[in-house]
């Protein structure tokens, strides 16, 4: 546990969302610097392009490179917006909730550097509804921002001017896709909508818009202070730095912890999460939240970093990692996932709307010890008619993944359930209600 | 109208943090479960409608569209168990149950006395600290089944 970390650092300070304790820290002195040398804008683009930054909210698309979509404002006078996605809800994660929660200065002040390099004047912070901690201590610290000159007009007595909102979401998970959380800012249904036009071109209201990810835009300030250079000294060449790792599920010690991009899981598992709880064996586990495939607990050496979970047959996504130990049923987790995803599907999409229902209805019946020999390839056709890209968003990959992952993996287990017409799982009751 | 004008002063000062007055809506929609009796009735829609200049079935194909707003009365106090997958593994079940049994609600459902309503919600971002349960808002995690009594016990 001796790798070098600065993400969570500041957490550990007695009242760290307050501007006090930030500036304590050193916080906004990058702000200051860069805007007060002047440094060009476009050199801090460059320096996050540089950095290898990777978007942390499950895509991992290089952050820097998505800035520069955004069109040149000597040529293109729109307004253009940043809305920084803070509707974490991908079961397993809840990363962004720390930060949002116990720095929230650190988010302002890339908010305003991503801000400055991309040349806009307004930031939305969309979070989801149920966080009203994090919401009130964003709120809080805006406000204390802007009473110091550092948010809103000719802040620090330069030129640059930004404002910095919140905004509530209301429950739906579609609203962490970022044209779902454009349409839900606009004060509409979260629908998802066909890309292109991207974002860039066509966002908010129509304007130029960059979505990114809140661990995304908490990066910028370190990588702006300490350089790319500085950055790609953590975690690997094509994914570089620190991520929080949620790890959730059958562990002695769930958390949120930082770790290097490339770290083994099994080093997380173990040396941070204190291993699989009550001295069970691991059984199978999602890399980076529910929307990624099931792996058995023989990957369990695998990289942490986007390109070896790919290799090992998943991906990274969100990094929260789940773990099911030994007494497990996958199948019952399968119908819990598919629930979720019947649930949240927002219906424009036959493939996904009908897909998530059926799939929902199967692992239901296998669960319920009613499952058909047939099964087990419905759910291989259905899930497979469900992706790559056949769809709007990618809600309806998100529930196809995870049931190929299982049929691919946990075949066998299927298999026994509808066989033996139920679960020889006694850990997780697979009779006990889980659809309703 | 019928919206309470501190709502409505609070909805015009919103309106300048946004190039278009649609985007309150959503913002609107919480404010006015928050002070009007905990859920969306078809009167507060229709004010709501009004203020935006928006049709009233506008107004409420957003608000059906996200979980967090009642369209029916519930309860005085809301309870939301998550049931996703991190706390389905760390006996989300049984905190359910236990809330049902101290409600005497089932999920979704208004006790006979008013007092709650239950949920099963998905999952609130807690993840790491499951199983865990929202009380009018406020967050209760790390949950063994005993707490459930306490918790609910607590609340008058």
């Amino acid at each position: 546990m001796s790798h070098p970390t600065f993400l969570l650092d500041r957490t550990q300070l007695e009242n760290s969302h307050t501007l006090d304790v930030y500036r304590g820290a050193g916080g906004y002195q990058t702000l200051e610097r860069v805007l007060k040398t002047p440094v060009d804008p476009a050199q801090v683009t460059e320096q996050v392009k540089a950095s290898g930054l990777r978007g942390r909210g499950g895509a991992g698309f290089p952050t820097g490179l998505k800035w520069t979509f955004m069109p040149d404002p000597a040529k293109d006078s729109r307004r253009r917006y940043l809305a920084v996605n803070a509707d974490e809800s991908e079961p397993g994660t809840c990363k962004d909730r720390v930060l949002l929660e116990e720095d929230p200065h650190g988010l302002i002040e890339g908010s305003l550097l991503a801000a400055y390099a991309m040349g806009l004047e307004a930031v939305y912070i969309y979070v989801r509804g149920e966080y009203r901690v994090p919401y009130a201590r964003m709120q809080g610290a805006i406000d204390e921002a802007r009473a110091a000159n550092l948010v809103g007009e000719r802040i620090l007595g330069t030129d640059f001017s930004c404002e910095v909102f919140m905004h509530k979401g209301a429950g739906a998970y579609i609203c962490g896709e970022e044209t779902g959380l454009m349409e839900s800012l606009e004060g509409k249904r979260g629908h998802p909508r066909p890309k292109p036009p991207f974002p860039a071109g066509f966002g908010l209201w129509g304007q130029p818009t960059t979505v990114n990810n809140v661990e995304s835009i908490f990066n910028v300030p370190f990588i702006v202070e300490r350089g790319a250079e500085w950055y790609r000294t953590l975690g690997t060449e094509k994914s570089p730095g620190n991520f929080l790792c949620g790890i959730s599920g059958h562990v002695e010690r769930p958390g949120v912890y930082e770790v290097p991009m490339g770290i083994p899981a099994r080093t997380i598992l173990e040396e941070y999460a204190g291993g699989v709880w009550k001295g069970r064996r691991l059984k199978a586990w999602f890399p980076g939240g529910s929307s990624t495939g099931l792996l058995t607990a023989d990957a369990i050496d695998t990289p942490m970093d986007a390109e070896s979970i790919l290799e090992a047959g998943s991906m990274f996504g969100t990094g929260a990692m789940i773990m099911l130990d030994e007494t497990a049923c996958v199948v019952r987790a399968s119908l819990v996932l598919m629930r979720f995803y019947e649930h949240e599907s927002c219906g424009q999409c036959s493939q996904c709307r009908e897909g998530t229902e059926w799939l929902r209805q199967i692992f239901d019946r296998i669960v319920a010890g009613q499952g058909l020999p047939e099964d087990v390839e419905l759910l291989n056709d259905l899930a497979n008619g469900m992706t790559p890209a056949k769809t709007i968003c990618a809600l309806s990959d998100a529930a196809a993944i995870p049931t190929l992952s299982v049929v691919r993996n946990f075949r066998d287990e299927i298999e026994e359930h509808i066989a033996k017409g139920g679960c020889a799982y006694h850990g997780q009751q697979a009779t006990a209600e889980v659809g309703a | 109208m019928a919206l309470p004008d501190e709502l409505l002063s609070e909805f015009d000062a919103l309106r300048e943090c946004y190039p278009h007055a649609r985007a309150v809506l959503i913002p609107a929609l919480h404010r006015c479960q928050e002070e009007l009796g905990g859920w969306l009735s078809p009167e507060t829609i229709g004010d709501l409608a009004e203020y935006f200049e928006m049709e009233a079935i506008e107004v409420y194909a957003v608000a059906s569209f996200y979980p967090m707003f009642f369209l029916k009365p519930v309860g005085r106090h809301v309870v939301s168990v998550c049931r996703n997958i991190s706390c389905d593994l760390r006996g989300s079940d049984e905190i359910l149950a236990r809330a049902a049994a101290k409600t005497g609600a089932g999920a979704g459902e208004t006790s006979a006395d008013g007092k709650f309503y239950l949920e099963s919600v998905e999952c609130q971002g807690a993840c790491a600290n499951a199983p865990m349960m929202v009380v009018d808002g406020v967050y209760h995690e790390d949950l063994a089944p005993e707490d459930v009594d306490r918790i609910l016990g607590g609340i008058e």
